[in-house]
C-alpha cells in the first residue's frame, strides 16, 4: 500500500473516480432526472390544468417528485462496489470511512442533485408557479437536496446487504425526509405570499450543516454493519 | 462503578432478572392502571368546557407521552449495544420496537376520537399530529429493517443505527405545542411549576402515566426474555430450561 495520501487527494480521487464511472453510464444521470420530469408532469394530468390550483400546489410537487428522484437514484450509491467488492476495499483503507462516504455522497449529489436544481425552473413555469417563488425554489433546492442525499445514504448503506432493500429503503428514509420537505415547501409558499423565508432557509441550512457533520458517521457505521 | 451491571450483559443471567422483575411490573400495571382509569372515567369531575368527553385524556396522553419515552428507551438500549457490542442491549431495542408501534398508533387513534368531538374533525396536517405519524413511520422502519435480515446479530445493529437517526424527532414531538401555534393544546402537565389543570384530573392522569409505563416495562420485559430464549436457542442452560419444561 502506497503511504502517505493525504485525505484530500483521498478524498477527490473518490470524487473523480465516481464522477467518471457516471459518465460512463449516462443513464444513471439521466434516468432520474427523467423520472422526475415524468412525475411532475403527471400531476397537471391528474389534478387538472387549471393554472390557480396548479401554482398552489406547484412547490409541493416539485419537491415531492424531487425527494422520490432522489430516493430512486439513491439505491445505486453503494450497490455496484458492495457487489465487486470495491466498497471493502475502501472499508479497509487507511484513510478514514467518514471521509471516504462524504466523497461517495457528494459525486452523488454532483450527478442527481445538480441536474435537478437545474431542471426545475423549467418545470415551475409548467407548473404556473409564482413569479416570486422562483428564488425560493432555488435556495430550497440547493439547501435541501444535499441533504436528501446524505439522510438518504444512511438508509442505502444499511439497506445494501439485502437483496429487496428498495421498497424497503422508502420506508426507511421518507420519515427522515419529511421535515425537509416541510420546510421547503412552506419557504416557497411564504415566497409567494411576498412574505419573508429567510428563517426557513436558516433552518433547512442548519440541517444541512447538522447532516453534513453526522450523517457520514452513521454512513460508515451502517457500511460496517451491512458488509459485516 | 458500573461493573456490577456488566454482569447482567450475559444473556442466561438477563433471563433471569427479567423473570424475576416481570411480576412486579406487571402487578403495578395492572394496579395503576385499574385505580387510574377508575378513577379518571368514572369519579374525576366533569370538565365544564369539554364535558365528558375529556375523559379519553386518562388513555391518549399516557399513550403519546410513553410512545415518545418508549422511544427513546429503545435508541438508548441500541446505543448501549452498538457503543459497547452488548447483544443483550440490542434484543431489548428489538423487543421494544412493536410495543412503541402499537403504543404510537393507540396514541393517533384516541387523538383522532377526541378531535372529532373538540375541533369537528379526525386529522389536522398540524406540527404534533404529524410528528406522531413520522414516529410510527421510524418504528414501522425500525421493525421492518430488524426483519429483513437473515442474520438477527446484523439485523439488531442495522435497526439500531436506524433508531438512534430517528431519536432527532423526539425533540421536534415534544416542542411542536410550543414552537408552531397549532391545534393541539400545549401540554398540561408541568414538573417544574403548577399544572394548568385540577388535581382531580392531574393526579389519576399522573397514576395512568406511570402505570402506562410499567405496562410497557413488562410487555418488554416478555418479549426480551422470548427473544433471549429464541437468539440462545444451541446454549446448554436454555435447553435445560426446555427439558425443565418438558419440550422434547
Amino acid at each position: 500500500m502506497k503511504k502517505g495520501i493525504s485525505f484530500r487527494q483521498a478524498f477527490f480521487t473518490l470524487l473523480k473516480r465516481d464522477l467518471q464511472i457516471a459518465i460512463r453510464h449516462k443513464g444513471d444521470i439521466f434516468n432520474p432526472l427523467l423520472f422526475f420530469i415524468l412525475v411532475v408532469t403527471l400531476f397537471p394530468l391528474g389534478i387538472g390544468p387549471e393554472p390557480q390550483i396548479l401554482s398552489r400546489v406547484a412547490p409541493g410537487i416539485i419537491w415531492v417528485a424531487a425527494l422520490l428522484a432522489s430516493m430512486l437514484s439513491l439505491e445505486r450509491l453503494f450497490k455496484a462496489d458492495f457487489v465487486d467488492g470495491s466498497l471493502e476495499q475502501m472499508l479497509l483503507s487507511p484513510q478514514p470511512l467518514p471521509l471516504m462516504v462524504l466523497a461517495k455522497v457528494l459525486a452523488h449529489w454532483i450527478l442527481t442533485g445538480v441536474p435537478l436544481i437545474l431542471i426545475a425552473p423549467l418545470l415551475a413555469v409548467l407548473l404556473h408557479l409564482d413569479g416570486n417563488s422562483y428564488g425560493a425554489l432555488m435556495a430550497t433546492l440547493a439547501l435541501g437536496t444535499p441533504v436528501l442525499s446524505l439522510l438518504g445514504a444512511i438508509g442505502v448503506a444499511l439497506t445494501v446487504g439485502l437483496h429487496k432493500g428498495g421498497v424497503l429503503l422508502s420506508l426507511l428514509i421518507l420519515p427522515l425526509y419529511i421535515p425537509v420537505l416541510i420546510f421547503a415547501t412552506s419557504a416557497i409558499d411564504a415566497a409567494g405570499l411576498n412574505l419573508p423565508y429567510s428563517g426557513h432557509l436558516a433552518i433547512i441550512g442548519a440541517m444541512l450543516v447538522g447532516s453534513l457533520i453526522l450523517a457520514p458517521f452513521a454512513i460508515g457505521a451502517s457500511l460496517r454493519v451491512s458488509t459485516n | 462503578m458500573w461493573k456490577w451491571l456488566h454482569s447482567y450483559a450475559d444473556p442466561e443471567r438477563a433471563y433471569n432478572l427479567s423473570g424475576k422483575l416481570l411480576p412486579w411490573f406487571a402487578m403495578l400495571a395492572t394496579g395503576l392502571i385499574g385505580i387510574g382509569s377508575v378513577w379518571g372515567l368514572v369519579f374525576a369531575p366533569t370538565d365544564y368546557q369539554q364535558g365528558d368527553s375529556y375523559r379519553i385524556i386518562f388513555i391518549h396522553v399516557p399513550a403519546a407521552s410513553m410512545s415518545m419515552a418508549a422511544y427513546m428507551a429503545m435508541a438508548s438500549s441500541a446505543f448501549v449495544g452498538l457503543v459497547w457490542q452488548i447483544k443483550s442491549a440490542d434484543w431489548a431495542a428489538a423487543a421494544i420496537a412493536p410495543i412503541g408501534a402499537v403504543i404510537t398508533f393507540i396514541a393517533l387513534i384516541t387523538g383522532a376520537t377526541w378531535g372529532k368531538p373538540m375541533w369537528g374533525t379526525w386529522w389536522v396536517w398540524d406540527a404534533r399530529l404529524t410528528a406522531e405519524l413520522v414516529l410510527l413511520f421510524l418504528y414501522l422502519g425500525v421493525i421492518s429493517l430488524y426483519a429483513s435480515f437473515e442474520d438477527k446479530v446484523l439485523a439488531a445493529r442495522a435497526a439500531g443505527i436506524l433508531a438512534i437517526v430517528g431519536v432527532i424527532n423526539i425533540p421536534i414531538i415534544k416542542y411542536s405545542v410550543e414552537w408552531w401555534s397549532s391545534l393541539h393544546q400545549p401540554s398540561t402537565i408541568k414538573i417544574t411549576e403548577k399544572s394548568s389543570m385540577s388535581s382531580d384530573m392531574l393526579y389519576p392522569l399522573l397514576i395512568n402515566i406511570v402505570g402506562f409505563g410499567m405496562m410497557i416495562g413488562a410487555i418488554t420485559l416478555i418479549r426480551f426474555r422470548a427473544e433471549i430464549l429464541a437468539r440462545n436457542g444451541m446454549r446448554p442452560w436454555v435447553r435445560e430450561l426446555a427439558k425443565a419444561e418438558g419440550v422434547k
